[in-house]
């Protein structure tokens, strides 16, 4: 089986695993970084998205053997003390009801903020609109986005 | 502090006490069942037992507490709420506490079980009197160090104070508390007095959720732990012929390709019979492998063949088979005052209309899984299910274990919703682990998760109603519904009582398609038919909306029965909240509003739903939701669930559908089966009403109204009636928004 080197959260991490394997599974079951989810595996539900290279990303689409040179950041590295603008206003608003989908929501609106500090809320709306909460905490999500923008602008 | 309920209890029934060899004091008690005369307490953490109790607090000589809590949670809170209640009445500050989730390992006791509501509602004095409990027995440890009496000391913030202003912190007397008698009588405080029951408390998993560490069993892992994935058979009706594992095997990561199903169908014919177990008795495939992607590749590669041993079912066929049983003969009555028949003959006008809804997945996102490690001492089973006594029980028949040899560990779940009342994994789990002896996952992709499930089953409702001199004067519900019907006592939901002349009437047709509870069983569609029909009714009767409920209402307040199951008076508060808080009937142009009441799981919900139309499209702006939940034990969460609970029943009337050809169903993953989205979302304006009545739950009661508060605004804005579900695939509009 071939091996890669990934650099995943400021840290390297060398892999065995066949060339078509989902970064998701590899994230998971080989670097035991499980905060990442797997919800759909077709890129439906953004429970499993990640930053690759700053931009937000479905790791169950991303093939191990595409991901070697990117700079991966999962929400394990998202900051080092929980304390990341977007997980602070989770927090805050208390969003999550079971939480599955949070880590996968935090990461699309931690990437979303960073390009775009101070959105609408249509583009907040719209941002969020590929991350599924089957809790349906959406209304606490809209809002922790808006309290994660006041904190970042 | 004002003594508000003196409680007398039984003192065997819930409550022992021990010095920890680590230091401390363990408190253990029994929620919902007698402890045994002669259970024992542990000296030692690791040997908590949950045959005696189900639940335990400790208190460490440093004052800090853990309360161990007992039930699963799937999202719904109550590892947050019930511990505040035992806070509460320990007087302790919520800060100072520590929650960990309770084992299961029992045939003890009878609810430690997420479904129904229900938590909340039996937790609400058990929990408190054993909070008051441990307060009073620190109390009593403080005062008899003091040499006074206990009466002249209180306790506050983890801290007890004599009449003289001395203090001894909760630390300093656990070794001697723990060694007292248990009191016998203990005085809950006066909610007045309550300093963390009703003030908002974040999540108790908040800081694993957003940071990412492990908590739910699709984390779980063990060293040497192997992936399974399952091959089940593609539609229900088939079993299992024969299949070709050269593919499979010939992959790297796969170890091995077994057989399983001959555990469950020996399970079964001999007669045994349990609730949790609704799954199909042919054999399956399963692939074990290093990694669950081997595992998935493996199990992709199997080539099987299958047979058709019973009919393959259709949804066309179901709904001809529900239409037919609707206007048939054959129906249990459930409920029948007065005289249906005669009424709608001296009538002057009947209205009948039929409602119609399909089958539904759960779809919690994280799919079914469970870990098993079958070995000569003992079988021991991790992972998110809702009935881990259910669970352990049958695995223990399967496997021909006896019960103490069975350990049961929960999760934090990634959504429950129903599906994992069913423990179909669990005892597949255990029987691949009892094959190979070896520590196993058992994962299911989307796909396995939406192809064999235990669906909502599909249900047709046909309601008529009789008008004479302008009143109601008869009401007659006929259900039709697949493999069941709705519960003893949704027949004494409102309407009951209101109408003179009432019957419920049930039919159903046995399918082989599994079927179960899903969010609020029955009425998560009944609630969306009878309140569409009582906007019609409205119409056609010439009343406003609100005026219809409240006469209704007032009617059963004149003349009470005592066979309904709910409160003309908090139903009448709740809607008069919802109309104040709405603006009913003062919108702007453009806005339409649906209003919707019902009752059901013991709390008492209106909602009103504001609606534009977008190109001939139904935009929901905004929900107003009035709810009467008694007390309401921590606003964050309840507001969580209310919110949650109305966008999830919107989501599910308007774009979910879900059926079956030739017994295969028809959507596998979120490409075709539509969840609701952020986009598609209203604004949820929640508003309680303040009660000093006992707390009722919460994790269903908002969803089922919903769905008829946003059809009776799409016809204000469009004229038409809808009566089928999903609503959005019956306005000839096609609005597809998937990721």
């Amino acid at each position: 089986m071939p091996t890669f080197t990934l650099k995943i959260n400021n840290k390297s991490h060398t892999v065995e695993a066949d060339m078509d394997t989902p970064l998701l599974w590899v994230l998971r079951d080989q670097i035991d970084l499980v905060g990442t989810k797997y919800g759909c595996g077709i890129g439906q539900c953004g429970a499993c998205n990640i930053h690759v290279n700053g931009n937000v990303m479905r790791s169950c689409l991303l093939q191990v053997s595409q991901a070697e040179g990117m700079d991966i950041t999962t929400i394990e590295g998202l900051s080092e003390n929980g304390d990341h603008p977007v997980q602070k206003a989770w927090k805050e608003v208390d969003v999550p009801q079971c939480g599955y989908c949070q880590a996968g929501q935090i990461m699309t609106a931690s990437a979303f903020l960073n390009n775009n500090p101070s959105p609408s809320e249509l583009e907040i709306r719209n941002a969020m609109n590929g991350n599924i909460c089957r809790c349906a905490a959406y209304n606490s999500i809209e809002e922790a986005v808006k309290v994660a923008s006041k904190k970042i602008s | 502090m004002k003594p508000s309920k003196r409680i007398t209890f039984n003192r065997r029934s819930f409550l022992k006490t021990s010095a920890l060899a680590s230091g401390g004091m363990l408190i253990g008690f029994n929620l919902f069942n007698a402890c045994k005369p002669d259970a024992k307490m542990p000296v030692d953490l690791s040997q908590l037992n949950y045959n005696d109790f189900n639940a335990f607090i400790k208190i460490s000589p440093e004052g800090k507490v853990t309360i161990f809590s007992p039930n699963p949670e799937i999202g719904q809170g109550v590892k947050t709420s019930m511990p505040m209640l035992i806070a509460e009445e320990l007087e302790v500050a919520w800060d100072d506490v520590y929650v960990e989730q309770g084992k299961l390992d029992t045939k003890n006791y009878t609810r430690q079980v997420a479904g129904g509501s229900q938590s909340i509602r039996q937790g609400w004095e058990p929990l408190r009197q054993t909070g008051a409990t441990a307060r009073q027995m620190l109390i009593n440890a403080a005062a008899a160090r003091w040499g006074v009496d206990a009466s002249e000391c209180t306790a506050k913030v983890g801290v007890i104070t004599n009449s003289k202003g001395e203090t001894l912190g909760y630390g300093d007397v656990v070794l001697e508390a723990s060694v007292l008698e248990v009191p016998e009588d203990v005085t809950l405080k006066d909610p007045k007095d309550f300093t963390i029951i009703g003030k908002g408390k974040g999540n108790v998993d908040i800081d694993k959720i957003i940071t990412g560490k492990p908590l739910f069993g699709i984390d779980y892992k063990e060293e040497g732990m192997l992936y399974a994935t399952v091959l089940r058979p593609p539609a229900f009706g088939q079993i299992l012929v024969s299949y070709d594992d050269s593919g499979a095997r010939s992959l790297p990561g796969v170890i091995d390709v077994i057989t399983i199903g001959k555990k469950v169908r020996d399970y079964q014919e001999s007669g045994k019979w349990n609730w949790s177990m609704k799954m199909s008795n042919s054999d399956k495939v399963v692939v074990i492998a290093k990694t669950t992607w081997d595992a998935m590749k493996g199990k992709s590669a199997i080539r099987a063949t299958w047979k058709t041993e019973t009919p393959l079912e259709s949804s066309g066929n179901h709904d001809s088979i529900l239409l037919d049983l609707l206007n048939g003969n054959e129906f249990n009555t459930m409920r029948k005052d007065g005289n249906v028949k005669e009424a709608f003959t001296s009538a002057d006008k009947v209205m009948e209309r039929v409602y119609e809804s399909p089958f539904l997945p759960h779809n919690t996102l994280e799919p079914m899984n469970f870990f098993a490690n079958v070995t000569p001492d003992k079988v021991h089973l991790v992972g998110p299910v809702q009935t881990p006594q259910a669970a352990a029980e049958v695995v223990s028949d399967l496997l021909g274990r006896d019960i103490e040899d069975i350990h049961v560990e929960m999760t934090r779940m990634g959504g429950g919703f129903g599906r994992r009342l069913y423990g179909d994994f669990v005892y597949e789990a255990a029987e691949i682990s009892n094959a190979i002896q070896k520590p196993i996952k058992i994962v299911s992709s989307r796909e396995d998760d939406m192809t064999t499930g235990v669906y909502r089953p599909s249900t047709k409702y046909k309601i008529a109603a009789s008008i004479k001199d302008g009143k109601l004067t008869g009401y007659h519900l006929k259900e039709a519904c697949v493999n069941g019907n709705m519960y003893g006592s949704i027949p004494n939901f409102f309407p009951a009582g209101a109408i003179e002349n009432y019957q419920v009437d049930t039919a159903n047709y046995k399918s082989n398609i599994t079927t179960g509870a899903w969010r609020a069983p029955f009425t998560n569609f009944l609630a969306s038919a009878e309140q569409s029909f009582f906007d019609e009714l409205a119409e056609e009767l010439g009343l406003d909306r609100v005026q219809l409920h409240m006469d209704l209402l007032d009617k059963v307040k004149k003349n009470p029965d005592p066979k309904i199951d709910y409160s003309p008076e908090r139903l009448q508060g709740v809607l008069k909240l919802a109309v104040e808080k709405s603006n009913w009937g003062k919108t702007e142009a453009g806005v339409y509003q649906g209003l919707s009441v019902y009752y059901c799981h013991n709390t008492h919900v209106a909602e009103v739903a504001d609606i534009t139309m977008e190109n001939g499209v139904p935009n929901v702006k905004k929900v107003t939701c009035a709810i009467d939940c008694g007390i309401v034990i921590n606003p964050l969460g309840a507001m969580n669930q209310a919110k949650g609970g109305v966008i999830d029943g919107i989501g599910h009337a308007l774009y979910s559908d879900f059926g079956f050809s030739n017994g295969i169903p028809q959507s596998n993953n979120f490409n075709t089966y539509q969840l609701i989205r952020m986009g598609q979302t209203p604004k949820v304006d929640v508003h309680f009403i303040e009660s000093n009545i006992d707390p009722t739950g919460l994790g269903e009661p908002t969803l089922p109204p919903v769905g008829a508060a946003v059809a009776n605004a799409i016809y204000k804005a469009t004229g038409k009636r809808l009566t089928k579900q999903p609503y959005m695939s019956n306005m000839n509009v096609s609005e597809k928004v998937l990721g």
